[in-house]
């Protein structure tokens, strides 16, 4: 149909006018109103981008989606937007969509790493995809095959990829760049509450009195949040208050009542410093009849190191003279040394005194364990003992213009907030406390302030882990798209869950491998170490995004290996790529998100595709097609971290009735169970919408095998979606069926008997936590069933090996402050902090090609304090190099404006390919969470 | 912001432009610019740029500040742009004021149209002083009106919190959410138009005027009861006397001016 809008707007209005007047309109143009007034249609969606999940609206005309609204049903955003949400309708349709695969070639036309990109069909792109992985397979096993996945997958693209790559390929070697942004949220899950994800929900800001936000620029990373935070302070100016704990001011700072700078690392010792005025000082405020009957005491090694590279991995060795080793310089390996041994430092010394080590002593350290054991409430006690009013403010204090009178008078005061008898207190952090070498504490740390007020898992009060990505939670934690992980919490190390997965997905027992430590740092590391030969980026830029860049790139570039790109656009990842592939973007394909607090959202697929692209479970199943039996579940020599070998299974297969030239496609993804799941135009959730996988489309893309395709004639993705939730129903993750969801906005797991489960663990709104306290009289039950069994002993290690059952009960730990491995010094004298803005998303992949937002927003800036720059010569506006012991950015000057850091500290935002911040920053991560920091290294500023 | 790239053609741009200025300086197009003069009424100019009529009469129109723009903020108006031809002016939706610390337009102006003082407190040039036009929101179209979280426009300003704050009330139509609008203060704004140029709505709903034009005024009979500041307009304050229609004639004239509308 080809109408105009102005002709619409013409055209309607005449005949509105008209009717008005009660003339007679002529049936021509009366045809031309209506048909421009059916000429479109609304359906709903979840929004492409941030955590928050709020609920959109989408208008199709003419084959394209035209607009968006906020969905006023939606119970998270009642019809509202962010800047960003407002422009959903325009991310799929920037001028350099990808539309067709493209692959490095010479002029010959043969594959060449060093060649330019030429557009290929896709049964070239994907011969070349199988003779590498093949290539790989030979050369490393399944080790040798890495994927890039992402808390941004569909949640349906997420459960194909990771069942292709354990399943299939037995590789582990998948992981999100979900692992940048909460894996020490996660770790905090597991070992407190043994199951992952939050205990309360966004309702707990309506019902709160306390909002404090640790970390984290709620304002602009979480606008929809922040306005329900606006409005109950609007409501109740006086009793509502506000705490703003960060390394800089922003403009999460400007509702607060209250804001404290600290130097970066220190949020370790600010909520030990809470903790020790309860324990110490308020005894009287620790709730002793919650605290005996639902928690224990526990610590763990504090010598675990920064997640950095460790002595003897190939790409630091041979260690030469000049100090430099292998691939690194001997700047870098100044902190990469620390992996290993650390001299104790003054500033860290008191805190880690009760642990046995003091000021000055040597740390050998080991690689991070998540090992940790039982605690006396007095060893508790005695690690606390350290964190006086005195020595946190002197450590923690983040602006060196401030008085220490008045930082001690806001460390006072946050702690009585905490304290406050009959005060709801929520706790909300993102990246800061994430994003830190001692992550994994900080977020167990956050939990034993609310556990010892019994201040958890009510209305109202909680501390609440906010995820950055839209389904960072649905997809990369809940699918378990990890390489340690399977879907509903399974744990690919435990022998019994990969049972269950094998069992589900119809494979033979021993297929799964059962080693899975290449996180997604490490899957750099093992391109960088010659390791991986084969890797796939899916929805995310890694080779933007992560810490170190320099060298990813240059492992990707240089060395003997294949990456392959699905994308929309063409970002850093899909440039140091030799394959790209298109990838259908969100409202492309159908789909499913989950947010943060656990509400899972879906969508139908509302338009075809742009050019040849398909979507990344397509992508997945067509590459299914190319392996058999035979191919890849042989044997396989023990590689990489895998010490052991993997067994042969095709006898088993053989028994279960498949073949040895049986395709993955036809025991993953094209089995009995799949094809019972009908295309049904007749089906009110299907009626009317395309389905590009089911039924191919009017596009004609010519497949993989060189064939138009045709579709798969099942409905794939409801399969995929009902088999991944098969796994948590009745499991304490169960999801209400696909078909519902198409009905509802969302809905909060776990969903038992049709209704949602606002707050978790506890007993009144919780039928999983009812039924673990059925016959008691408790309120809570933390029946998480993760590291439920431990040892007992001190603050120095185990005492007595024998396990002891910890049923229904959450953690407290006793974590220290320790320093991060770099800090500023006298050359590098500037910390440097990382992070997003408002207007844009991520890696601006899709943001910076918003003509309005490029333009509200056109680079990455360096936010300074003003006197920092005078004192370096350096003017507002003016160009200045970032440099650190790994490389440098030139980026402009800002001293004013939205982040105004204190002196001592820039931010600079890592949206920006040309300002590309992650050159300097540093791939220290928690040792326990493998989440990198990008948070904090040590820069010197100079003019350029 | 790339400056280098695009230098060769200003320059070229620029030379023209001056030459004309200097040409209708002598005479030859007069009219046109006097016709353009009226047009120059919504132009915003440098910083520190005197009155319109007086900075029209003042500016030789040599391109000096245009040159010493670091952002290639400062454009002179061409033949045909409907604006007084030679003169300096800026639009912020292409290219706003940076709000130079050094503010180097203006020191290099030759003939005082850009009046160093105006733009300096206490003797030091200060940018914060500029008066180059303010900020109006139109209502209907901005977005934060409607409740959208953006405020894109409060962030891209270089004083925020004094030139454009956010005002907080309660949305009643969701119930849970709240109204985060921009309200400019015209004691601080300086018209340098950073949040024109990033308003994401298609056409700015936040556009700088010349404050002549933008600014109404309150008449200095009525002071804010609420507002010690406010007594300062008092200084002002003169003699009153009133002249409205059925007030012009004298009292004995109206007195005697007969009954024929009364019965």
């Amino acid at each position: 149909m080809s109408f105009s809008r102005r002709d619409f707007l013409k055209s309607s209005a005449a005949a509105s006018a008209a009717a008005a007047m009660g003339m007679v309109v002529p049936t021509g143009l009366q045809a031309a109103a209506k048909e421009a007034e059916s000429g479109w249609r609304w359906d709903k969606a979840a929004c492409r981008f941030c955590g928050t999940g709020c609920g959109i609206m989408m208008a199709t005309k003419n084959g394209k989606i035209v607009a968006v609204k906020g969905d006023p049903a939606a119970p998270v955003n009642r019809g509202l937007n962010c800047i960003k949400g407002y422009f959903n309708a325009k991310i799929m349709y920037g001028a350099d969509r990808l539309t067709q695969p493209l692959l490095r070639v010479n002029a010959k036309g043969e594959f060449d790493k060093h060649g330019n990109f030429a557009p290929v069909s896709w049964k070239r792109a994907y011969d070349e995809m199988e003779k590498h992985i093949r290539i790989a397979l030979k050369a490393s096993g399944p080790e040798g095959v890495g994927v890039f996945a992402s808390g941004q997958h569909t949640i349906m693209e997420g459960y194909a990829a990771q069942k292709m790559m354990k399943a299939g390929f037995r590789s582990n070697a998948i992981d999100p760049n979900a692992r940048h942004c909460m894996a020490s949220a996660v770790v905090g899950f597991y070992q407190t509450f043994g199951i992952d994800e939050p205990s309360g929900c966004y309702d707990d800001i309506e019902l709160t009195d306390t909002v404090v936000s640790w970390g984290s620029n709620m304002a602009e990373m979480h606008p929809i949040l922040w306005s329900r935070v606006t409005d109950r302070k609007l409501t109740h100016p006086d009793r509502v208050k506000i705490v703003s704990i960060q390394t800089y001011t922003h403009r999460t700072s400007d509702l607060a009542d209250i804001e404290i700078i600290f130097t970066p690392n220190t949020d370790l010792a600010l909520w030990n410093y809470v903790a020790r005025e309860i324990v110490y000082n308020h005894p009287e405020a620790i709730d002793w009849d919650f605290v005996k009957k639902h928690i224990i005491f526990a610590t763990g090694p504090v010598n675990i190191g920064y997640g950095l590279r460790r002595a003897g991995e190939k790409s630091i060795t041979p260690v030469r003279t000049d100090g430099s080793a292998g691939k690194y310089s001997a700047k870098e390996m100044i902190a990469i040394n620390k992996e290993m041994n650390k001299k104790v430092s003054t500033t860290e010394g008191p805190a880690l005194e009760p642990y046995g080590y003091k000021a000055g002593d040597t740390m050998h350290n080991t690689a991070g364990t998540l090992d940790h054991w039982e605690i006396s409430f007095e060893e508790y006690k005695r690690s606390l003992a350290p964190y006086t009013l005195d020595y946190v403010a002197k450590i923690a204090k983040g602006n060196p213009d401030e008085s220490i009178d008045a930082f001690k008078k806001k460390l006072q005061a946050l702690a009585a907030l905490y304290i406050e008898k009959d005060r709801k207190v929520v706790s909300f952090w993102t990246m800061g406390m994430n994003q830190h070498t001692r992550g994994s504490w900080d977020n167990t740390l956050a939990y034993n302030v609310h556990f010892l007020l019994n201040k958890q898992a009510k209305p109202g009060s909680g501390a609440f882990s906010l995820t950055g990505q839209p389904s960072a939670c649905g997809t990369a934690r809940e699918v378990g798209v990890f390489t340690h992980r399977l879907p509903a919490d399974l744990m690919v190390a435990n022998p019994a869950h990969r049972k269950i997965a094998e069992k589900k997905w119809m494979i033979p027992e021993d297929t799964l491998n059962g080693v899975g430590v290449q996180d997604i740092m490490r899957i750099h590391r093992d391109i960088e170490d010659g390791l991986i030969k084969f890797a796939w980026v899916n929805v995310c830029n890694p080779y933007q995004d992560t810490a170190s860049a320099t060298h990813w790139i240059k492992a990707a570039r240089e060395m003997d290996n294949f990456i392959v790109t699905s994308d929309g656009y063409p970002g850093i990842s899909a440039k140091v790529s030799d394959l790209i592939l298109p990838a259908a973007m969100i409202y492309e394909k159908w789909g499913a998100y989950g947010n943060a607090e656990r509400r899972t959202q879906h969508w139908r697929q509302q338009v075809l595709p742009v050019g040849d692209a398909m979507s990344d479970t397509w992508q997945w199943v067509e590459l299914s097609k190319r392996f058999t039996v035979k191919d890849l579940w042989g044997a396989y020599a023990p590689s990489g971290p895998r010490k052991t070998a993997l067994p042969d299974v095709i006898a088993k297969a053989k028994a279960m009735g498949y073949s040895e030239n049986t395709t993955m496609y036809e025991i993953l993804f094209a089995n009995k169970i799949a094809k019972s799941y009908k295309l049904d135009q007749k089906d009110p959730i299907q009626k009317g919408y395309d389905n590009s996988e089911g039924y191919g489309d009017k596009r004609n893309v010519v497949g993989t095998d060189g064939k138009v395709f045709g579709g798969y004639g099942f409905f794939i993705q409801k399969y995929l979606f009902e088999e991944y939730a098969s796994f948590g129903r009745g499991h304490g993750h169960d999801l209400a069926p696909f078909d519902v969801y198409h009905k509802v906005r969302g809905l909060k797991w776990p969903v038992v008997d049709g209704k949602e489960t606002p707050w978790r663990f506890n007993v009144k709104y919780d039928p999983y936590a009812a039924k673990a306290a059925k016959g008691t009289n408790n309120e809570f039950a933390f029946y998480g069933m993760i590291a439920k069994e431990l040892p007992h002993g001190d603050l120095s290690g185990i005492k007595d090996k024998t396990k002891k059952a910890l049923t229904n009960k959450a953690k407290i730990f006793a974590r220290p402050y320790m320093d991060p491995p770099e800090m500023p010094d006298a050359e590098y004298d500037t910390w440097l902090c990382t992070g997003r803005v408002l207007e844009h998303w991520h890696s601006g992949t899709m943001t910076m090609r918003v003509p309005e937002l490029y333009r509200a927003v056109p680079e990455a800036l360096c936010y300074m304090h003003p006197k920092d720059a005078k004192d370096k010569g350096l003017t507002q506006g003016g160009l200045c190099w970032i440099e650190s012991r790994r490389g440098k950015v030139k980026a402009r000057v800002e001293t004013r404006g939205r982040n105004r850091p204190s002196r001592g500290l820039v931010f600079v935002p890592w949206f920006d390919e040309r300002v590309f911040i992650n050159k300097v920053t540093l791939d220290q991560a928690c040792p326990m969470s493998k989440q990198v920091d990008h948070k904090k290294c040590a820069v010197k500023i100079y003019k350029a | 912001m790339e400056k280098e790239q695009g230098s060769d053609r200003r320059k070229f741009i620029l030379d023209m432009a001056r030459g004309v200025g200097i040409a209708a300086l002598g005479g030859f197009v007069w009219s046109a610019f006097i016709d353009e003069a009226k047009a120059s009424q919504l132009l915003l100019r440098p910083p520190g740029a005197l009155k319109e009529n007086d900075f029209l009469r003042t500016c030789i129109k040599c391109g000096l500040c245009v040159e010493a723009c670091p952002y290639d903020t400062l454009m002179l108006a061409r033949p045909g742009d409907h604006r007084p031809l030679g003169t300096p002016f800026f639009l912020p939706r292409d290219v706003p004021c940076y709000m130079c610390p050094d503010i180097p337009c203006v020191p290099v102006c030759p003939s005082g149209a850009l009046d160093k003082k105006s733009v300096s407190t206490e003797g030091h040039l200060n940018i914060k002083s500029a008066q180059m036009g303010l900020a109006v929101v139109d209502q209907e179209s901005c977005i934060a009106f409607w409740g959208i979280q953006c405020d894109a426009c409060y962030r891209a300003c270089p004083i925020l919190g004094e030139a454009i704050t956010i005002e907080y009330s309660k949305n009643e139509r969701t119930g849970k959410h709240a109204f985060m609008v921009p309200i400019v203060h015209s004691g601080a704004c300086t018209g340098c138009g950073l949040c024109e140029h990033a308003c994401v709505t298609q056409k700015a709903s936040i556009h700088i005027l010349p404050r002549e034009v933008a600014m109404g005024k309150a008449g200095n009979h009525y002071i804010k009861g609420w507002d010690k500041k406010d007594e300062k307009r008092l200084e002002n304050a003169k003699e009153i006397k009133t002249t409205t229609e059925i007030s012009k004639k004298s009292a004995v004239d109206s007195l005697n001016s007969g009954m024929k509308d009364l019965y």
